[in-house]
């Protein structure tokens, strides 16, 4: 068996900036003192004339970006997403998304896989947070390939966005024929027993989940949503459709994240039970990544739990 | 600036101040207090200091203003009707429902608006961003920016003044509003920014102390501003809350209320006397 490519999809995030910098002239990357970790010192090294170190004031770079892209500049605004969506949620609300101007916000360092610098570092509501703000689109890729082609996607877009981006290498999940598409939804798996809505590192526990599921005879689609917000309620309702239940798998809370968001589509147009595999409502703490997704249940196994009990609702 | 000019332009402010006043009366809520203030700073920016174009308000080489204490919309929608980016009789509009002109700024809704504002200490940083805008691009316009005395103590904008002097940003121009009140006091007995001109001359700014209302000091400031090319500059406007009405100068409680019908008679028949008394002189 060859070997399973890891890559970190906060690298994609970097790589694909240093694409762009090739090729758009009024883009500039900001950062706030995280160029290291946030992988934007890529860029800086590729395109030091287009990057800019904020310093640790976020809320400032926010604005900045938001002056900036009023005045013909797309942005790429960078920093963790504790503090990205977290320390400048108002000024992201109210001077980016507010006037809808063209700032791409990269926020890396989502979730628990962060890992171990614990509990202060590791945002598991920036999803609930960025959408609840009117007009902003949230992107939150599962691999590299996915990465990648986001970040194209969302400089290609008019107004803001928010990239949920990992520290944890994963396991590549796409080849290079993958199509991205903002705002679509997209079925790696079919199944008639149960769908899971899978979105970030957990795309590939989900997969995982599928195939212990049908060695038990259970039926399961798995649905990559890539795109949190604008929602795909399309692709969810040939789901509840087709399989009547519905387990979602996230790295964030399950409040206010995409199970959130699935169930409140649902609710509205094709109630079936739906289960959320996330962060029960807890904050995280240090360790390594891989055991903390374990200790936290984002594994195949607590999805495949979830899955029957779903069954068992229908 | 000769003395018909300056005429001309205090006769401008009485019209801005009675464009406050139609806004907030009919309105009936709004920030008059700190709208009057700046009056005069206003017009003297968008009748002789900023190049702008009522009608090309979204050129890409216009100088740029944003009103970072946003609740002084009604003096901004005042001068911009002044200047003919939208008709004057629509400030009677302000804060209706089916209106353009929001309680505070939106630059998608209001022509001339550059930067929707209205939460304190952000507006400096989106002011910062155009500057840093103008001199990567080489299109160098310049960048004013409006801030209250009590906004500075929002921490924001300390981290914007941090970041503009840092990347030398000679074309912004940063002018604190010292009316010396904010809404629970004066700004001392609140959480006092005082010094002010130290503050920004520590943070690396040009820094020039004027009377803000007063067009003589307007003038010498701004070219203070212009021959400034190594740094950011900060004029700090000491100015009167309330000006040009007598019953609202200095009187905290005008910050966030609107005058009634016999408060409005009153305001107007001033402002028209001062008007008056100007054509006169």
């Amino acid at each position: 068996m060859a070997d399973i490519i890891k890559t970190a999809t906060r690298d994609a995030y970097g790589k694909a900036l240093v694409e762009l910098g090739d090729k758009m002239e009024k883009l500039v990357v900001f950062d706030a003192d995280l160029a290291a970790a946030t992988k934007t010192g890529m860029f800086k090294k590729a395109h030091p004339d287009k990057f800019i170190d904020c310093g640790i004031a976020e809320g400032n770079m926010m604005g900045v970006a938001a002056g900036m892209a009023s005045a013909g500049y797309t942005v790429f605004a960078s920093s963790f997403a504790m503090f990205a969506a977290g320390r400048a949620f108002e000024q992201v609300r109210n001077t980016i998304c507010y006037p809808h101007l063209n700032v791409k916000i990269g926020a890396t360092h989502a979730g628990i896989s962060v890992g171990e610098d614990g509990a202060s570092h590791q945002c598991c509501e920036d999803i609930a947070l960025m959408r609840s703000i009117p007009g902003m689109t949230i992107l939150n890729p599962a691999d590299d390939v996915e990465a990648r082609l986001a970040v194209l996607a969302a400089a290609e877009m008019d107004g803001p966005v928010y990239m949920r981006f990992g520290r944890l290498a994963v396991p590549r999940v796409f080849d290079e024929n993958y199509k991205f598409e903002i705002g679509k939804g997209v079925y790696l798996t079919e199944g008639t027993d149960v769908t899971i809505v899978a979105t970030g590192l957990m795309v590939e526990r989900a997969l995982a989940a599928a195939e212990l599921l049908k060695a038990e005879g259970i039926s399961a689609a798995v649905i990559n949503m890539a795109t949190i917000k604008p929602l795909d309620k399309e692709i969810l309702l040939d789901a509840a459709n087709k399989t009547g239940c519905i387990v979602t798998a996230e790295e964030h809370n399950i409040i206010g994240g995409l199970g959130s968001a699935v169930a409140e589509a649902l609710a509205e147009i094709k109630p079936v039970p739906v289960l959320r595999v996330g962060v029960e409502d807890v904050f995280g703490k240090s360790g390594p990544a891989l055991e903390l997704l374990e200790i936290f249940g984002l594994n195949a196994a607590n999805i495949v739990a979830k899955a029957k009990a779903a069954i068992v609702l229908k | 600036m000769d003395t018909a000019e300056r005429k001309q332009l205090k006769l401008i402010a009485c019209n801005v101040r009675k464009g406050i006043i139609e806004g907030t009366f009919n309105a009936k809520s709004g920030h008059p207090g700190g709208s009057l203030s700046i009056a005069e700073l206003l017009t003297y920016l968008y009748f002789k200091e900023m190049k702008v174009d009522p009608a090309n308000p979204k050129c890409e080489k216009r100088d740029r203003f944003v009103l970072s204490k946003g609740h002084a919309a009604p003096a901004l929608y005042a001068v911009l009707a002044e200047r003919g980016f939208f008709p004057v009789e629509d400030l009677k509009t302000l804060r209706k429902s089916d209106s353009y002109l929001q309680g505070h700024p939106n630059m998608n809704y209001v022509p001339g608006v550059d930067m929707s504002t209205g939460s304190l200490g952000q507006g400096v940083s989106t002011a910062v961003g155009m500057a840093l805008a103008a001199q990567r691009s080489g299109d160098n316009f310049r960048v004013f920016t409006i801030l209250g005395d009590g906004e500075i103590q929002e921490g924001q904008v300390w981290e914007a003044a941090m970041f503009a002097a840092a990347k030398k940003l000679s074309n912004l121009c940063v002018i604190v509003d010292n009316n010396n009140l904010q809404i629970d006091g004066t700004v001392e007995e609140v959480n006092s920014p005082y010094p002010i001109p130290e503050k920004f001359a520590a943070f690396g700014f040009n820094v020039i102390e004027i009377d803000g209302n007063c067009y003589c000091d307007i003038e010498k400031a701004f070219e203070a501003f212009n021959a400034c090319n190594d740094k950011p500059t900060a004029i700090i406007a000491k100015t009167v809350k309330g000006k040009g009405v007598s019953f609202m100068e200095n009187q905290v409680s005008w910050h966030g209320s609107a005058p009634n019908a016999d408060q409005y008679a009153q305001a107007m028949a001033e402002l028209d006397a001062a008007k008056t008394e100007i054509e006169n002189a």
